[in-house]
């Protein structure tokens, strides 16, 4: 029998998406949400498309030679995208070709060899005269005699060599893990209130990570808190939307009613008050935009503002669900988080904060629902200013 | 806009400004080539050296091109206590000497050296007793800064020159005059290493300058082509040297006009701590530089004046640019009297400014200062 390398095969990417495919009858619109996704992002470069293969999807490039080293980062930040793996497609699924193929991939990915593997057959086509494991053990035993320094190891190996036999056959050997979760906008969407900490981003990053949209909103308080401290959130937003592929941030003008709180309110419950205000503030903004929570960063304990008393005062200022994706977590765990998504070195960049004076030295770690309610209620034309504030929100589309 | 943050950085002037433009578009050449395309680069470049010579009364030969300020105290300080440290391992330095020189000292420290670190009073002074008494036969380097650039205290580079020398006539002094070259009288005679910056002059960032007293040995810190007699190899960079040298020829043509008017500017802007209360002046409000105003609004967040003056388009610092980027929360103006730092905002002066900006600022704050007021951290 003869074949003709190279004219019955082509290079794809494997995009893998794990739990959709348990879904029912809503999973033709994630996958269909996911393949505009991919699609969009992948826009400014020529020649690629994308198909569904039964349970997965395929990029492959019809004009031009796949590019792996701009292609895979970009799909690797696609949140609902779980690995993607660079390999092979064949139309020739004959055991002769498959052979050949699985060793032209195998060199072009370990060309000196040393290392273990083993081959697997996965044979959705079951019309194919041969069992998988017959197939394993015929390509395994093709590549490990035509490669030097191979061995083979069935338990543990270094390289699974995968070979799919499905419409086409599909060989590939590496799996390059991506963010997981659900494709961007397929859960609904909610505001998440981000200050330029380490926290607030991680959070935003969480609840993108499960399909909800995010809008972000930052209260921006000159003169007491400088252009660079806002330059950091639009950096940080910036940065949530190489996942997101484009985030709108909410820039509020907060100093007034922050000043407000000030004149009202004695120090240590400032910041509770404060707080209660933001929850306010945000809701509008996002009962505007079709939000349906809130998201903040708040980790159980934390700070002062953050103690299980503190949120029971915080909470109701808003009827929205107020989600807390870290409130369980350590710190050293949320930074582990800043750290992989990129967002930990912007955080931490030293803008001195001169938000200082809303700050104060002992605050209350326990306060009463009731007292703070009935203070609140007292300060003169809160509502008012929270509502100019809104007005005068500026919008950023990143 | 009003600028008033000269110490951070000038405006290139004009002058500067068109002669680098001409130089660049018609000499590129290395000055190192042998062509004469070359050696018309290596002209200007001697033309530079005798301009800024001529500004501290040196020999043109005993000035050497750094890449800047930093890099010249840098040198200074670990070249020569690398030169001399057979000869004996005590080095001295003040508690008010930018991060360049500063943190020169803590690496001289490091190697082994034994650093003292004399005080200020409170008007930014040292106290040349305490220099002398620190000042021993063991020891091979002091290092003072002329004018500092946070408060704008003047120190008396002469007489601690002097001395320096009465004590022990091998040790070595250096001063910092990055704040002082092209604004105040200084003399090569007072020092055995000047360091200088062009930037600060209303020239090119990116260029500084040394000068080392004939005789003086100062090790290289950098190695490889021979540029500046070996000392510091790497291509020179020729355009911005040629700025420096234009805008040091302007500055000592007009050096007693301009310090007369920015001490104009700076007295006006001065009359503010008659107009409100609980104002203070960090450094010497009669005696300092007239080119550095530092102020403590008390109750007032240094930063927070500093972004309400900003969006009234005028511009000045809390502190030294090159500390704001640290996390240390005392600043170099604590030293004088605590607690003062986080309240302090610096005015700096060029002669480009105006006595009529100085009037606007004062208006300004006479607004913008009991707003903040009554706002303080509680």
């Amino acid at each position: 029998m003869i074949f003709i390398m190279g004219e019955n095969m082509r290079n794809i990417l494997l995009v893998k998406y794990g739990e959709i495919a348990t879904r029912g009858k809503n999973r033709y619109l994630i996958e269909n949400r996911l393949i505009w996704t991919i699609i969009k992002r992948l826009e400014p470069y020529e020649g690629y498309r994308v198909y569904k293969e039964q349970g997965r999807l395929l990029i492959v490039n019809e004009k031009k030679d796949f590019d792996y080293e701009t292609v895979i980062p970009i799909v690797l930040n696609i949140l609902g995208v779980t690995a993607v793996c660079p390999g092979i497609e064949i139309t020739d699924q004959s055991i002769e070709s498959l052979r050949e193929h699985a060793l032209v991939h195998f060199r072009e990915h370990y060309p000196n060899g040393g290392v273990s593997f083993k081959v697997i057959t996965k044979r959705a086509d079951k019309r194919y005269p041969l069992t998988g494991n017959e197939v394993s053990a015929d390509v395994g035993g093709y590549v490990l005699h035509n490669i030097p320094n191979l061995t083979v190891d069935v338990h543990a190996p270094d390289v699974k060599l995968m070979v799919e036999l499905r419409n086409n056959a599909y060989i590939y050997s590496r799996v390059i893990m991506g963010q997981g979760g659900l494709p961007y906008g397929t859960s609904g969407k909610a505001t998440v209130l981000m200050s330029g900490g380490i926290d607030s981003p991680v959070s935003a990053y969480l609840v993108a990570k499960r399909g909800v949209e995010i809008e972000a909103c930052y209260f921006d308080s000159p003169p007491y808190t400088s252009e660079r401290a806002k330059q950091k959130v639009i950096d940080l937003a910036s940065r949530l939307a190489d996942f997101t592929g484009g985030i709108r941030l909410h820039i509020v003008p907060f100093t007034e009613v922050q000043l407000r709180i000030y004149e009202s309110t004695p120090p240590e419950k400032m910041t509770i008050l404060l707080k209660r205000a933001m929850l306010k503030t945000a809701e509008k903004i996002a009962r505007s935009n079709g939000s349906m929570a809130l998201v903040t960063g708040d980790s159980i304990a934390q700070v002062a503002s953050q103690t299980m008393e503190a949120i029971n005062a915080i909470d109701p200022a808003s009827d929205m669900p107020v989600l807390r994706p870290l409130c369980a977590m350590d710190k050293q765990e949320i930074i582990d988080i800043a750290l992989k998504i990129g967002t930990y070195d912007i955080s931490v960049r030293p803008y001195e904060d001169c938000c200082t004076i809303f700050v104060a030295k002992h605050p209350e770690t326990k306060p009463k629902r009731s007292i703070i309610e009935s203070i609140e209620s007292k300060i003169s034309d809160l509502d008012s200013l929270i509502d100019e504030a809104v007005q005068n929100t500026e919008i950023m589309e990143l | 806009m009003i600028y008033f943050d000269n110490a951070s950085t000038t405006r290139m002037s004009d002058e500067a400004f068109e002669y680098m433009c001409s130089f660049i578009k018609e000499n590129y050449a290395n000055p190192s080539s042998l062509h004469s395309f070359g050696f018309e680069a290596e002209k200007e470049l001697d033309k530079a050296r005798k301009a800024v010579a001529a500004v501290i009364g040196s020999d043109a030969e005993e000035i050497y091109f750094t890449s800047g300020g930093t890099e010249a105290n840098n040198t200074a300080v670990l070249g020569a206590a690398s030169a001399y440290g057979r000869l004996g391992r005590r080095v001295i330095t003040s508690s008010i000497e930018h991060p360049s020189v500063a943190d020169s000292f803590k690496e001289l420290e490091k190697r082994g050296f034994e650093v003292i670190t004399l005080g200020v009073d409170e008007k930014g002074y040292i106290d040349t007793d305490e220099l002398l008494n620190a000042v021993n036969e063991d020891t091979i380097l002091v290092s003072i800064m002329c004018v500092n650039n946070e408060f704008g205290t003047v120190q008396d580079i002469e007489k601690i020159y002097s001395a320096v020398k009465g004590k022990n006539r091998n040790c070595i002094f250096h001063t910092d005059c990055v704040q002082a070259f092209c604004k105040h009288d200084i003399s090569c005679r007072n020092a055995d290493i000047i360091t200088m910056s062009a930037h600060k002059i209303n020239a090119s960032k990116g260029v500084g300058a040394m000068y080392i007293k004939k005789g003086v040995r100062v090790n290289n810190l950098h190695f490889g082509g021979g540029q500046e007699k070996g000392f510091r190899p790497g291509t020179e960079n020729t355009y911005a040297i040629a700025s420096m040298g234009r805008a040091a020829e302007l500055a000592l043509e007009n050096m007693a006009d301009n310090f007369k008017h920015v001490g104009e500017v700076r007295k006006t802007l001065l009359s503010i701590t008659d107009e409100l209360d609980n104002v203070y002046v960090n450094g010497d409000a009669e005696n300092g530089s007239p080119y550095i105003l530092n102020l403590s609004f008390e109750n007032v967040k240094g930063e927070v004046l500093l972004h309400a003056l900003e969006s009234e388009g005028i511009y000045a610092a809390t502190g030294a640019a090159c500390s704001s980027r640290t996390k240390e929360k005392k600043k170099i103006v604590d030293r004088l009297n605590d607690g003062r730092g986080k309240s302090a905002v610096r005015f700096s002066f060029s002669a480009e400014n105006t006595v009529e900006e100085a009037e606007r600022t004062v208006e300004c704050l006479k607004r913008l200062v009991p707003q903040l007021r009554r706002f303080v951290p509680r």
